[in-house]
């Protein structure tokens, strides 16, 4: 297993990890979803985190992308709180931020190589420099699409001809246009098999190794989780009960943790049929 | 249980509900029209819309005013005979066309076709996550999607209305020429003398209020849309429904604002 290295970002401060969250809070209505959570990530960290579904970790990291706004605590990205910081100091800081949508979310109504060109226009334009051509963007996008393990002239099909694993390495390739420092990875693996799915696994691993990202994963597959995280951390019923190294996932002395991960039916872990 | 009671409940629930959807609406087209004067401004979009809603729908528009023009001349035939007032079909084409039917009519086709795709388009893209990926791409959403469709629908049905004015003027005179034995000439000079440049200019106003109107339901619908294909295709009813409804109260509205004494 190959894992991504530990760096720390030089826009961080020393001993501040590159995001950390305190006491973050979000309900729907009546359902609480996320009920206190605090998390540290360190530069350079992959981090995944496991959960059942409707645990709240797409809630946290929509809450962290923008995208949900939290009803209490606080999300730091190198030591700068999001929450209180001006609209375009949220702006700037996540723009470091690439996402790899669980089912890709490619634009449909743009080819395959119009939608890595999005990602690569997007993002230059955003740091003032020049905006690359349309011609350039396209002619970029074909080397992005070849870094994930796709043909170039994959670039004029539709995103609706490709299977869901080639989907997700575009996605993957339109993630990582603007090189961004920080990388989410909303359940990677899902719907794709086993092999395909350990690929995808591998391709995530070498573009936050080669880009030298922070990492966040969500996921239920907990060989995929072992294989792109270096930390992990499992949320319950909102909270964060249990963070450690990946590699203790399967292993961990939290009965909870270890009731999920082997998949066990008995155990702390009620399954509350919804009504 | 209070039967006096519940009821008028029900009815002020419903009333604060209208309120708020109206307000929500209200917010919603104020932000989309503040990134019209903050660039960037997304032109590709802008055209590709224009296009969408003003060329693509030209052969439905132009169809529904011609026939119009041409049941209306019938149908005045039919009435005025019992007074002898024939002559003034060309007049009562010609009015009816530019002031009413053109732009009512060729705004009914437009919220069903392009109000429809809109919503369907940005619904889809809203329960499939595009929009949430435009938002991680420092994207925009509003300004991508929804301020270049609002300007579009603005500025094209007015084009279509103008096209619509002169096929409708058109389907009376074919009428009125081949089957009810009017003078091409005579006919002609009647539509002229009765033309007024007022009528031609509110109509057009109309459809730029319509226009509007049609987008911005279209837009909103799909934009807040949720809860997959079954919310997509609520939401696209409810962009057509309620674009539709807002068209025939703001007809009113500018008929009584421009024409009443």
């Amino acid at each position: 297993m190959s894992t991504p290295p530990v760096s720390t970002s030089p826009s961080t401060p020393l001993g501040t990890p590159k995001i950390r969250i305190r006491g973050l809070h979000k309900a729907f209505g009546s359902k609480i979803v996320l009920d206190g959570v605090d998390l540290d990530v360190e530069a350079g960290t992959s981090m995944v985190i496991i959960g059942g579904s409707g645990s709240g970790k797409s809630v946290l990291l929509r809450c962290i992308l923008g995208l949900i706004e939290p009803d209490a605590g606080s999300i730091e990205i190198d030591g700068e709180n999001l929450l209180t910081a001006s609209r375009s100091r949220q702006d700037a800081l996540r723009r470091q931020i690439g996402m790899l949508f669980q089912n890709a979310a490619l634009f449909d109504s743009m080819s395959v190589g119009e939608n890595v060109a999005f990602g690569i226009r997007a993002k230059h334009s955003d740091r003032n420099g020049a905006t690359p051509s349309r011609a350039q963007a396209l002619q970029m996008a074909g080397d992005l699409l070849k870094q994930v393990g796709l043909d170039p002239s994959v670039g004029d099909l539709s995103p609706s001809e490709l299977s869901g694993g080639m989907q997700k390495r575009v996605g993957l390739a339109r993630a990582i246009a603007g090189n961004p420092n920080i990388m989410f990875f909303d359940e990677p693996t899902t719907g794709l098999d086993p092999i395909m799915g350990a690929v995808i696994d591998g391709l995530i691993v070498d573009c936050v190794q080669k880009l030298g990202s922070t990492a966040i994963a969500i996921t239920h597959d907990m060989a995929s989780a072992q294989r792109i995280g270096n930390r992990a951390a499992m949320l319950y019923r909102g909270q964060l009960i249990w963070q450690g190294e990946a590699s203790e996932l399967m292993n961990s002395g939290n009965a909870m943790v270890d009731q999920f991960t082997h998949g066990r039916r008995e155990g702390p872990i009620s399954m509350e049929l919804r009504k | 249980m209070n039967a006096v009671l519940d009821p008028i409940a029900a009815l002020g629930r419903a009333a604060l509900g209208l309120i708020k959807q109206a307000g929500a609406l209200a917010l919603f087209a104020l932000e989309a029209l503040s990134h019209l004067v903050r660039p960037p401004f997304y032109w590709r979009i802008f055209f590709s819309s224009l296009i969408e809603t003003g060329f693509f729908s030209l052969p439905v528009v132009a169809l529904t005013a011609l026939f119009s023009g041409a049941v209306i001349a019938l149908q005045s035939y039919v009435g005025f005979g019992q007074y002898h007032v024939q002559s003034a079909i060309a007049g009562i084409v010609v009015l009816a066309v530019t002031r009413e039917l053109g732009p009512v009519l060729a705004g009914l086709m437009v919220a069903g076709r392009v109000g429809a795709a809109m919503s369907a388009q940005i619904g889809t893209m809203r329960v499939t996550d595009q929009i949430d990926a435009l938002t991680t791409l420092s994207t925009d959403p509003m300004k991508y999607l929804v301020t270049p469709r609002l300007l579009a629908g603005t500025i094209a049905l007015p084009c279509l209305v103008l096209v619509a004015d002169i096929l409708g003027v058109m389907g009376g005179f074919t009428v009125s020429v081949a089957k009810l034995g009017f003078s091409p000439s005579t006919y002609i000079t009647a539509t002229l003398d009765s033309l007024k440049t007022m009528d031609v200019v509110v109509g057009l106003v109309k459809a730029a209020v319509f226009g509007f109107l049609i987008a911005l339901l279209g837009c909103y619908n799909g934009y807040n849309s949720r809860g997959g294909a079954e919310g997509v295709g609520s939401a696209t009813t409810a962009a057509v429904v309620g674009a539709s409804i807002l068209l025939l109260l703001f007809d009113y509205l500018l008929t009584d604002l421009f024409f009443s004494q």
